[in-house]
């Protein structure tokens, strides 16, 4: 996003373009980020309920993952989770 | 309606100029004293004088709410408001000059609370001085009337695409009985044309407006507004050159009164200006060399109209009417002496403020004002402000 300069904008910064908010990844502040120990994971999805950013997505096994483009690092998942199996761990660089 | 003059309310001539400009969403709450052109809008709408929708709201937040939705898809769009409303309407003051949306306001200015005061001054418009608007203070009923459409005109130029502020003083403006030239509808139709938002919400082309934008990108987006309303002088210049052209009422940015040879001038913002220029005569009749200078435009900050009028002054004598509490004046007198900081020669300006709350500033205050200023201008006494007439 860093190279779009002011005049390259909409008027009003109007999004011209429907649907285009998938493109927007959101995720860039974040300073911890949610790590799943699959092994412990009990499937059963209180985080996925509890991402107050619809950023968990279930896989095909049926795990549980944040989708690191919009996770926030908010550690909800991590305090919500029933059997413990989230860390938040730093983000590097 | 036919090009008539005609003794009429202030607030029912705007009332008339909106529906001349055939405006299409009205939505506003009453509040005193902008409530005859909401009123009069209301009847003109419901008795079918007006074929546009007048949403009658439950708060100013919801007004100006509704006014931004009708814009975005398009509508020509009018509001109305005053001091507590204009607060309660803020937050969606800011967001309709940053999505850029047209809309037409009449501010008729009073004071803020507390104490409740329902008279007039400018605290409610310098409040959101900063808000993005285009702003201008008119001086009189017939400057009301024409600055409706000359604010539709810059509102919805492709160019501009910005939000107009009215300022009209509340109560001495809005609620005079003041001859006023009407101009027949065919000439507001060449005017104002037929409106067409570019990028208007349609659901045949879908867009989205007021966006999450983060911090990589909030920067270039307020670039773009402060451009946008920099550049809006320009055609707020144009209507009022094609204003003129029309009607022979001509209006500038900055205005002068016996100011060529001045040695000191005053300066007003909005009906005060009249004042000024009575006082402005008797003082020449005593030898005083003083003139009266106008800022009209307040947003965009006509700096090289105001230089040009200031030019070879020894003082300039700002007149506030409203105070930036704890800060070092009136919010005019803050931007005179900015603008002025180190031009070459520049007019030492003094400021005072008067007329809080309507309080009277008859002739003979703007004589005391002016050769108070001139006496204080003359001793160097320039910092802060003088708050005329508070008993101590």
């Amino acid at each position: 996003m860093e190279e779009i300069r002011w005049q390259d904008l909409e008027i009003g910064a109007t999004v011209s373009d429907p649907g285009s908010s998938r493109e927007y990844k959101t995720g860039s502040w974040r300073s911890l980020r949610p790590v799943v120990d699959k092994e412990q994971c009990i499937r059963c999805g209180v985080c996925w309920l509890f991402c107050p950013d619809a950023a968990i997505e279930r896989s095909v096994e049926g795990h549980f993952q944040a989708d690191l483009e919009y996770c926030k690092g908010c550690g909800i998942c991590a305090r919500e989770c029933p059997v413990g199996c989230i860390s938040m761990e730093i983000e590097e660089g | 309606m036919p090009k008539e003059r005609r003794g009429i309310e202030v607030s029912l001539a705007v009332a008339e100029a909106v529906g001349q400009a055939d405006c299409d969403v009205i939505a506003a709450y009453p509040i005193t004293p902008q409530t005859h052109i909401v009123e009069h809008l209301a009847e003109m709408v419901a008795d079918g004088h007006l074929d546009a929708e007048f949403v009658p709201v439950e708060s100013e937040h919801s007004a100006m709410s509704v006014c931004c939705g009708a814009a975005a898809v398009g509508a020509r769009t009018f509001t109305s408001t005053s001091s507590q409303g204009l607060a309660l309407m803020a937050e969606i003051f800011f967001i309709a000059s940053a999505m850029r949306l047209p809309v037409v306001m009449a501010l008729a200015n009073r004071s803020l609370s507390a104490p409740l005061s329902i008279w007039n001054d400018h605290t409610d418009t310098m409040m959101v001085r900063d808000g993005g608007w285009i702003h201008v203070f008119v001086e009189n009923g017939q400057e009301a009337y024409d600055h409706v459409f000359w604010a539709f005109r810059v509102a919805e130029d492709p160019a501009v695409r910005l939000p107009v502020a009215i300022n009209i003083d509340g109560f001495i403006l809005t609620h005079m009985i003041e001859p006023i030239e009407f101009e027949d509808d065919e000439l507001i139709k060449r005017y104002i044309p037929e409106y067409k938002l570019e990028n208007a919400l349609h659901p045949e082309k879908p867009v989205s407006m007021g966006c999450f934008g983060m911090p990589e990108i909030y920067t270039e987006t307020q670039m773009a507004r402060e451009k946008a309303l920099v550049g809006s002088y320009v055609t707020c210049l144009k209507a009022w050159e094609e204003w003129a052209a029309l009607t022979g009422r001509r209006y500038h940015p900055v205005e002068t009164y016996r100011a060529e040879d001045a040695e000191y001038c005053i300066v007003t913002m909005g009906s005060l200006g009249e004042t000024a220029m009575v006082a402005v005569d008797e003082l020449r009749e005593q030898g005083e060399k003083v003139g009266a200078i106008k800022i009209r435009l307040w947003r965009p900050f006509p700096f090289e109209d105001l230089y040009r009028a200031a030019e070879g002054k020894a003082a300039l004598i700002v007149l506030d009417r409203a105070i930036s509490f704890g800060g070092p004046g009136g919010p005019v007198a803050l931007e005179v002496r900015s603008a002025m900081y180190r031009r070459p020669q520049a007019p030492a300006v003094v400021n005072y403020v008067a007329g809080l709350a309507s309080r009277d500033v008859r002739v003979e205050d703007f004589k005391a004002i002016i050769l108070g200023g001139k006496a204080k201008a003359a001793a160097g006494d320039t910092a802060g402000f003088t708050l005329y007439g508070v008993r101590e």
